[in-house]
């Protein structure tokens, strides 16, 4: 088994220790990306049952705020991460798209629960349910659940810090922004 | 206190017998009115000082698809708050002509369960303000809960319909 690091707290890069202080020899790219996926606020966007979930792991209990998605913003102009918390329904659909775009860069999105993956019990037979928000704007981090239990949010939270430290999400990607 | 038996004869006495099929399912009091006196049957609800029926609850619409002639019904719920009594009516349309008159004069609550009601079973509420969809897209050509479509695909074969509760050992 591999040991359990703490990504989080890890330094990108080589630290020093000096009499009298230290140097520091990095990436400026990675120290960029270490700072921005330790500091991800999410867009409240819950379109149902599984937006409960989502407001559970923003609670007490679960508190996604101690790995660093600080607080639950209701604008996209202040959000950084997306979680699509819920049924995205053809109405819905542009309404999406446009709070995305709305997100200012970096922007991540995270497609919680089978709703958002694929439809998923709206999958068959509807005539409404767009099936897969990924048909709407790309996704970097998919939950399966319906609903998916806090913990598993809180590990896709985390895989996307990992995803963004990496340089790996769809929009560093798309940017050449490694 | 307000009794469905007294509601009911209120009734007889100002419409007559044109208020028909009385029945008081789980103790709420329930009948059909023909679908041009539906205004009216409510302004009196609202207005007579001993009903009191000012609020409505709700307000949706059953399609019947082998009534000929009657295959719509738009049921109203309405509740009396100060006697605390609830009653329903419903008026039945044809689908070739689903003209109904609005109660949103009557009822502001009405004027989005008109456009629900509108939306998805394609009741045309008369006088209605603004009667366009309200929950599905605009381009939306048909009215989905009417039962003219299948409700699943019959060609799937990956749902065993006795873990659905029909056929199999359920029936
Ligand atoms: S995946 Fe399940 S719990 Fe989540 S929104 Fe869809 S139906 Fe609700």
């Amino acid at each position: 088994m591999s040991e359990q690091v703490n990504t989080a707290q890890q330094f990108p890069g080589q630290v020093h220790d000096l009499p009298g202080g230290g140097i520091v020899l990095s990436k400026l790219d990675d120290v960029i990306n270490w700072a921005r996926s330790n500091s991800l606020w999410p867009l409240t966007f819950a379109t149902s049952c599984c937006g409960i979930e989502m407001m559970a792991t923003a609670s007490a209990k679960y508190d996604f705020s101690r790995f660093g998605f600080e607080v639950a913003r209701a604008t996209p102009r202040q959000a950084d991460v997306i979680i699509i918390a819920g049924t995205i329904v053809n109405k819905m659909a542009p309404v999406l798209k446009r709070l995305y775009d709305q997100m200012a860069d970096p922007k991540y999105v995270i497609a919680m629960g089978a709703c958002a993956i694929s439809g998923g019990p709206f999958f068959y037979n509807t005539y409404s349910v767009v099936k897969g928000a990924d048909h709407v704007i790309p996704v970097d981090v998919y939950v399966a659940g319906c609903p998916p239990r806090p913990e598993a949010l809180l590990h896709a939270l985390i895989s996307l810090q990992e995803k963004i430290k990496m340089g790996m999400t769809r929009e560093q990607i798309r940017t050449g922004k490694e | 206190m307000l009794t469905n038996e007294q509601i009911k004869n209120k009734l007889i006495e100002k419409f007559g017998d044109v208020l028909t099929d009385f029945s008081e399912p789980y103790g709420m009091l329930t009948f059909e009115a023909p679908k041009d006196l539906n205004l009216k049957v409510m302004q009196f609800l609202y207005d007579d000082a001993e009903l009191g029926f000012q609020f409505l609850t709700d307000l949706q619409a059953v399609h019947y698809p082998h009534d000929k002639g009657r295959e719509l019904a738009v049921v109203y719920h309405l509740h009396n708050l100060k006697d605390n009594v609830r009653i329903r009516f419903k008026v039945f349309t044809s689908i070739e002509q689903p003209d109904v008159f609005t109660a949103t004069k009557l009822y502001e609550a009405a004027n989005w369960m008109e456009r629900e009601t509108y939306d998805f079973f394609g009741v045309n509420f008369i006088g209605h303000p603004n009667l366009k969809r309200v929950l599905n897209v605009d381009e939306m050509d048909y009215f989905p809960m009417r039962k003219e479509f299948p409700l699943e695909d019959q060609t799937r074969v990956d749902k065993d319909d006795e873990m659905f509760g029909r056929g199999g050992s359920f029936n």
